[in-house]
């Protein structure tokens, strides 16, 4: 058994691998097939100040290897998650990172402070959700305000604090930097492409809302690159995320350097997709004879 | 919620009609805890996405559970694929099923199209208190209506160019069974208009009704939230999830 343990922004995890946030709920729908400890730890759905109903249906087409969604961040608000939710997320025995959405940057701040005083072991700042019309992905493609948002709920929050990049970028390693200066302890990288499909019998876009986030295998290689590219880029620790399926592509992101891994659109193939990924990773280093798996990060040999 | 996954064996595949495929699966975990309604997810080698498909029958003495699903597109045509004695990956059972009064309360089912699988269990339930009433295109298109007759309903068949049974829609068969007399309850799942219809009926006629909806599905079992369909909560209008509130809903409850 090889030591799975890592540590992002000061919290440590059993292992590194979290279910990406709006791939997992709050967790509950996947209680009954496996104990959510065996998790690295969660990150949770996008939740917004207030709660709200999201795009209209269809909001999911698939891709070749992938998909598209365009859920717009429907989520119940920030109190009925740290009423509701949170305090069974707590028992569960695996660190809770909460993700943060908002319509304006007064409305990030104001979900930081609320969740000061409670049990969240993580900030997780989503400022790329590529669908809604306000906010979302419009504070993190350019450095200024991606950096301005940074600031504002650093200034909020004594929690470590990630923040989530849009990929959706000319270069996302200067983004990195900018939320790194503001005071970012950690960034996750990449949220959904932003992509499109077309019926060709009615002409109209699958989803209701024309586009949406791609995900899926297919986006993997893109997303390698750009964890790459920004962990040589900042000091803090990157967190990988984008098309991840399986424990090979775990140990190619750690390589890349990221110190943990979020996976999404792979649990809804398999919802035992982080479970094996984790046994998949123990099993490998074994076989490699390696002790640690922080032995992997950033280790790739490029030519 | 409970639900399991895993590769259970096909012990039996039928083609019913053309692109119509009837599997039953030995799946006991997934007979013990499923209900009339209820869906499985089912897995498609090569995509990224699962398929929902209506569970037709259970089996609790077999341990078995039945679909029956029409190729629509790539996915399903992979489905169909699939042998007897072959492995399927099956996540179920999933989602709210119907509400199952007592068998000696009179029903009816109203079924359209691939919208018909899912009536099967429900008609089964109550036996010979059950109306089915079932439509389909046309009279190759017709399946399961031998199934309903032997479970005991009474059966109402509808196909939209009269070449098999009563010629038009099963919302003018529904009003006919009306005029005959009330029921209990109406069950019903089929295309958006048909719903629409069976609704209004069941509305004038002051009879409890539960409908069984569809839309383009992710996770499941609620995580992902891409299922969303228009429903009434506290007076207010709420996107609600086929996958996890769904895919029964009290008809005052769905905005049509």
């Amino acid at each position: 058994m090889a030591d799975l343990r890592v540590t992002v922004a000061g919290v440590e995890f059993k292992n590194p691998i979290i279910p990406a946030s709006g791939a997992f709920g709050f967790g509950r729908e996947y209680e009954c097939l496996y104990p959510l400890s065996k998790l690295g730890g969660i990150s949770c759905k996008g939740t917004t100040l207030n709660g709200q109903n999201g795009n209209p249906p269809p909001r999911i087409a698939e891709t070749p290897s992938g998909m598209l969604n365009s859920v717009g961040l429907q989520n119940p608000g920030i109190d009925h998650f740290i009423e509701k939710e949170l305090p069974y997320l707590k028992t569960q025995d695996t660190v809770i990172i909460a993700n943060v959405a908002g319509h304006t940057v007064e409305d990030c701040m104001e979900i930081a402070r609320r969740l000061e005083p409670t049990g969240v072991d993580m900030i997780e700042l989503n400022i790329s959700c590529p669908n809604v019309k306000q906010g979302g992905a419009a504070f993190g493609t350019s450095c200024a305000a991606a950096e301005n948002i940074t600031a504002a709920v650093r200034s909020c929050t004594t929690k470590p604090l990630m923040v989530k990049l849009s990929p959706n970028v000319t270069s996302i390693t200067d983004i990195a930097k900018a939320v790194e200066a503001a005071g970012a302890d950690a960034v996750s990288l990449i949220n959904t492409l932003l992509g499109m499909r077309i019926d060709i019998k009615t002409r109209r876009p699958i989803l209701k809302n024309n586009v949406g986030g791609m995900s899926g295998p297919a986006v993997f290689p893109i997303a390698l690159r750009m964890v790459w590219q920004v962990a040589n880029a900042v000091s803090v620790p990157v967190v990988g995320m984008g098309g991840v399926s399986n424990y090979q592509d775990a140990v190619e992101m750690m390589l890349a350097g990221a110190t943990a891994i979020q996976m999404g659109a792979a649990i809804f193939a398999d919802p035992w997709a982080p479970v094996k990924t984790i046994e998949g990773l123990n099993r490998y280093l074994d076989e490699q004879k390696i002790e640690k798996v922080t032995d992997l990060i950033g280790q790739v040999q490029p030519w | 919620m409970s639900y399991t996954q895993g590769e259970y064996p096909i012990i039996s595949k039928q083609n019913l009609a053309k692109n119509m495929y009837d599997y039953v699966i030995s799946a006991k975990e997934i007979a013990d805890l499923a209900s009339p309604g209820q869906f499985v997810h089912i897995r498609v080698k090569g995509f990224s996405l699962r398929r929902p498909i209506s569970i037709c029958e259970i089996n609790r003495e077999l341990g078995t559970i039945r679909i029956v699903f029409e190729i629509r597109g790539e996915g399903t045509k992979e489905i169909a694929k699939l042998n007897e004695g072959e492995l399927i990956d099956v996540m179920g059972p999933l989602g709210k099923g119907f509400t199952m009064l007592d068998p000696s309360q009179k029903i009816i089912v109203v079924g359209g199209g691939i919208g018909v699988p899912p009536m099967y269990e429900v008609a089964r339930h109550y036996g010979e208190n059950a109306t089915a009433i079932i439509g389909f295109r046309s009279a190759n298109a017709v399946i399961l209506n031998g199934d309903f007759q032997q479970a005991g309903a009474k059966l109402m068949l509808c196909t939209d160019d009269g070449t098999m049974g009563a010629k038009g829609f099963v919302t003018a068969a529904l009003k006919h069974r009306l005029l005959e007399g009330s029921a209990d309850m109406i069950y019903a799942c089929g295309p958006h208009m048909m719903l629409k219809g069976v609704v209004e009926l069941a509305k004038e006629y002051h009879i409890p009704c539960e409908v069984s909806l569809e839309e383009r599905m992710g996770c499941g079992v609620g995580a992902c939230l891409v299922c969303a369909c228009r429903t009434v909560k506290n007076g207010e209008e709420y996107l609600a999830h086929v996958c996890k509130d769904g895919p029964v809903f009290r008809a005052e409850d769905v905005i049509l």
